[in-house]
């Protein structure tokens, strides 16, 4: 480790083809948020890119919702550009105050508590530019909000972490901001109950923003039960209406508390930060269902670890103190897979072994002389 | 020969019922939607299982005879068009729900399924399948896959790859592989992303996880009527500048109203130059805070009559003359090629003016009914096939309108795939090196070409016999 590389410090794509060129093993790094990501034993001699310097917003149209930007480009700058005009990116991207890239956040395939309302980045991508592994560069995708022309490399290239190729530009659809957000917290004494309500709410026709499960009385500080944390956004006056009836489906005399203004804006950013997460812990994310949670909680109720449930269910994120072995075996045992976004991994897949006849021939496509990282370990 | 010895080997498995090879029984079978376009295959396998199709798959392998899957045959592009000297396996018939899972919102379904029957069968439960093409009571969920398929309702929510979250393939060497599952996320690339709209090269799908949506509560369905088509598209321009989010935002023009009035007698408005349909849906109050908020939009674009629908039956009529328009345009002439061109939002007014004005240059009548919310452009462009060259110069226009869509900053399809139709248009949307990687991955995936060759990529990025096809092509065109 100690001889690794200086990262060469990139401010144009010619400059990522030379590399990909020139270089026999490369990995890409935005401003290492996520650093578990980039992990990949036999790579130790690659020779990093750095891409913040690839930054800047190359088109913007507010009326047409959609936007083309570098790869290295802030989502922070994004954001605060996109509420300039009304606007917001629905899949609520993460580690945004931490510095998080665009580029890395397509790559890392990673997306936010409110992507349960429109959807993940995957489904917010419209196009991408990338060095592929022969040094060439690919479009695929377009900029507008419609297209079915050739290959979708844009939803390939998301959650490829550095693996496919070197993304060096990104356009995204974006919608209307919600001009108002209220939230519920709702505290549970048990789990069953807690998952029973996520049901209740997801398979009713009310727009929610988010619906996460936290440990604990979110409100109290209390280490017993679970917190049910929902979201909804929309006209400022309707609100507390719509809200009321959200509450009205929950059972009676569950303690509720409603958040709203600051203090509710800074419940989810925190989310959005991982704030919950101790920083030396392993943060992990698990992709499952809702009917695959009792059996993971019975598992891990034995050592209560710091971890929320997000989009309804579909996603655990999870701080693991310590060596990650025990939780694979975990994740094994119940088919689930992961990812590891923060720690000491020795790759970055995490659970059940994603085995891709599909993904090993694409990856062979996309990087024929092998200088990226290998997608999954053999 | 090894075709020969392919038939031989079905036909010593398959039923003679389930497996066609008369030439009467190939005819419907010989083009799709694309009626411009025609081959007939050597015989035609109407798969009874998913184990049928993955050892049909295997056999075309071994004995590398190339296979075009197909669900109804509803493509736009000739992307279901058979190969000659090729099989068909033919879907319709897996057509399982396998699992509904109200609770969780998830229904995992067959290929051959219509689109339709999955809303049907979730309807008891109060969800829906979102992405609605217009000929979702015939078209199948895996020709939906295969390109990717939009509808009127896909603002909001997405086409199908939104809706998409596990697939499990043949791939065209016979290896069956699972993408994505029934999480709403995954860990790694979104390899079913990537499935979707693949136009049938990576393999065919044998199972797909598809995700539910709760009924929206309530709908609130405005009409307009206007003057000209660019004032039309200006409208859609304002209402998506103003912030609304509707769930669907349609324009017809006047050919394509008369079309509709004739055929299901919609009620439209008959003076108009352009209609546009604004739809939102969502929770009850929400939507009729929009809803007056998009009625002084619309009132400030410049319509002539407003329309509201009152209830559920003045809502369905709308939309019937809407979703039943291309069948409709097609009593108005014997043949039409269907445009499914992309331009930006703020360009839509432009873009139809244009075409106009290409109309009137060709003296070729073009009808237009579309996706305007998405930008999504419809020109029906009409044609009589009996006349010598009337095809040819349908398609030059064709040719015109996808390229002023380029031009203009958009695409040459969305939703309707490339297929065979727009394989030619291929090298002005993307670069010599975009479409090699598109060669170099059909061909990792598919070393032999196997799977609905000779579609989407152009000829010559195909090395296997592409020049085979092209005369296929040309004989019976
Ligand atoms: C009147 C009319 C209206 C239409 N409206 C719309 C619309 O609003 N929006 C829209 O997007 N489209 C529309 N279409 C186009 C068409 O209906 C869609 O493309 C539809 O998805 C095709 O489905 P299909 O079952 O007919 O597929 P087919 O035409 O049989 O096949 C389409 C493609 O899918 C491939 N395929 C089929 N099954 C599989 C499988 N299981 N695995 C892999 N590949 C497979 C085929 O090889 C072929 O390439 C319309 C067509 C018509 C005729």
């Amino acid at each position: 480790m100690a001889d690794r590389l200086a990262p060469v410090a990139v401010e144009h794509v010619a400059q990522v083809q030379e590399a990909v060129r020139a270089f026999d093993r490369v990995t890409v790094r935005g401003s290492g948020t996520k650093p578990a990501l980039a992990i990949a034993p036999s790579y130790d001699r690659a020779q990093p890119l750095d891409l913040r310097g690839l930054r800047g917003i190359v088109e913007y149209e507010p009326q047409e919702y959609t936007f083309t930007a570098r790869a290295g480009t802030p989502l922070a700058e994004v954001n605060d550009l996109l509420a300039a005009n009304g606007q917001y990116l629905p899949f609520d991207p993460v580690l945004v105050e931490a510095g998080a890239t665009l580029g890395g956040t397509v790559a890392s395939g990673l997306s936010g508590s409110g992507r349960l309302r429109y959807g993940g980045v995957r489904d917010f991508i419209l196009g991408v530019r990338f060095v592929d592994g022969s040094g060439a560069t690919v479009q695929g995708g377009g900029k507008v909000v419609k297209n079915a022309a050739g290959f979708d490399f844009p939803k390939l290239l998301t959650g490829s972490i550095g693996r496919l190729g070197v993304i060096v530009e990104v356009s995204f659809k974006v919608f209307p901001a919600p001009p108002a957000y209220r939230s519920l917290l709702v505290h549970f004494p048990s789990f069953s109950p807690a998952l029973e309500a996520i049901y209740a709410l997801t398979t009713q026709p009310f727009d929610l923003v988010a619906l996460d499960l936290l440990p604990g009385d979110e409100p109290t500080g209390a280490k017993e039960g679970w917190t049910l944390a929902l979201r909804i956004g929309g006209a400022k006056a309707l609100l507390a209406s719509r809200l009321d009836r959200v509450q009205r489906i929950l059972a009676a005399g569950d303690a509720v508390s409603s958040p709203a203004g600051d203090a509710e804006a800074s419940f989810w950013r925190e989310a959005a930060e991982f704030a919950w997460a101790p920083a030396a812990a392993n943060l992990v994310k698990v992709a499952l269902t809702p009917t695959q949670i009792p059996a993971l909680e019975s598992r891990l109720v034995a050592t209560p670890v710091p971890c929320r449930y997000t989009v309804a269910g579909n996603v655990l994120w999870i701080a693991w103190p310590d060596a990650l072995a025990k939780l694979d075996s975990i994740l094994n045992e119940l088919g689930l897979a992961g990812v590891v976004v923060r720690g000491q991994a020795t790759v970055p897949w995490i659970g059940r072994a994603p085995t891709s006849a599909f993904a090993r021939r694409i990856k062979s496509a996309l990087d024929p002389h092998d200088k990226f990282a290998p997608l999954y370990p053999d | 020969m090894a075709l020969e010895t392919l038939i031989s080997e079905l036909t010593a498995r398959i039923p003679p019922e389930r497996l066609l090879q008369q030439r009467p029984q190939l005819a419907p079978y010989e083009s799709d939607a694309l009626t411009s376009l025609r081959a007939r295959p050597r015989a035609v396998l109407l798969a009874g299982t998913q184990e049928e199709v993955i050892d049909a798959v295997r056999l075309c392998h071994a004995h590398r005879v190339p296979f075009v899957a197909r669900g109804s045959g509803t493509s736009l592009s000739g992307g279901s068009l058979p190969i000659e000297d090729g099989i068909v396996i033919a879907l319709n018939r897996l057509n399982r729900i396998i699992a509904l899972d109200p609770r969780q919102r998830l229904a995992v379904v067959e290929p051959g399924i219509i689109n339709l029957d999955v809303s049907r069968a979730a309807a008891p439960h109060g969800l829906y399948y979102a992405p609605d093409p217009s000929s979702q009571p015939i078209c199948t969920i895996g020709g939906n896959v295969a390109f990717n398929s939009g509808g009127a309702h896909c603002l909001k929510y997405g086409m199908t790859a939104n809706h998409v979250l596990g697939i499990k393939a043949v791939l065209p060497d016979g290896e069956v592989v699972q993408l994505g599952g029934a999480s709403l996320e995954t860990s790694g690339p979104d390899l079913t992303g990537f499935f979707v709209g693949s136009e049938g090269l990576f393999g065919v799908a044998l199972e797909i996880t598809l995700r539910l949506l709760p009924k929206p509560e309530a709908y609130r369905t405005i009409l307009a009527s206007y003057d000209s088509l660019a004032a039309a598209g200006q409208a859609v321009s304002d209402v998506v500048a103003a912030g609304l989010l509707p769930g669907a935002m349609e324009i017809m023009d006047r050919l394509a109203i008369e079309a509709a009035e004739a055929s299901v007698n919609a009620g439209y408005p008959r003076d108009a130059a352009a209609l546009l349909i604004v739809e939102l849906e969502g929770e009850a109050v929400e939507v009729d805070a929009e809803f007056a908020h998009l009625r002084r939009v619309i009132e400030r674009s410049g319509a002539g009559e407003i329309r509201v629908a009152a209830d559920e039956a003045e809502r369905a009529r709308i939309w019937k003359g809407r979703k039943g328009a291309f069948s409709a345009v097609g009593r108005l002439s014997p043949n039409y090629i269907v445009q499914d061109g992309v331009v930006p939002r703020s360009k839509l007014g432009e873009a139809l003016q244009r075409i106009e004005a290409l109309s009137a240059a060709h003296g070729t009548r073009v009808a237009n009914v579309f996706h305007a919310g998405d930008g999504n452009l419809h020109p029906l462009i009409l044609y009589d096939g009996r006349v010598p060259g009337a095809l040819e110069r349908a398609e030059d226009l064709a040719g015109e309108i996808i390229h002023m869509c380029i031009e203009l900053g958009g695409s040459i399809t969305g939703e309707h795939g490339v297929g065979m139709e727009k394989r030619r248009h291929m090298p002005a949307m993307f670069s010599p090196d975009d479409l090699a990687l598109m060669s170099s991955v059909r061909r990792a995936v598919d070393p032999l070409e196997l799977a609905n060759r000779g579609k989407m990529l152009p000829a010559g990025q195909t090395q296997v016999t592409a020049g085979q096809h092209e005369q296929a092509v040309t004989d019976h065109g």
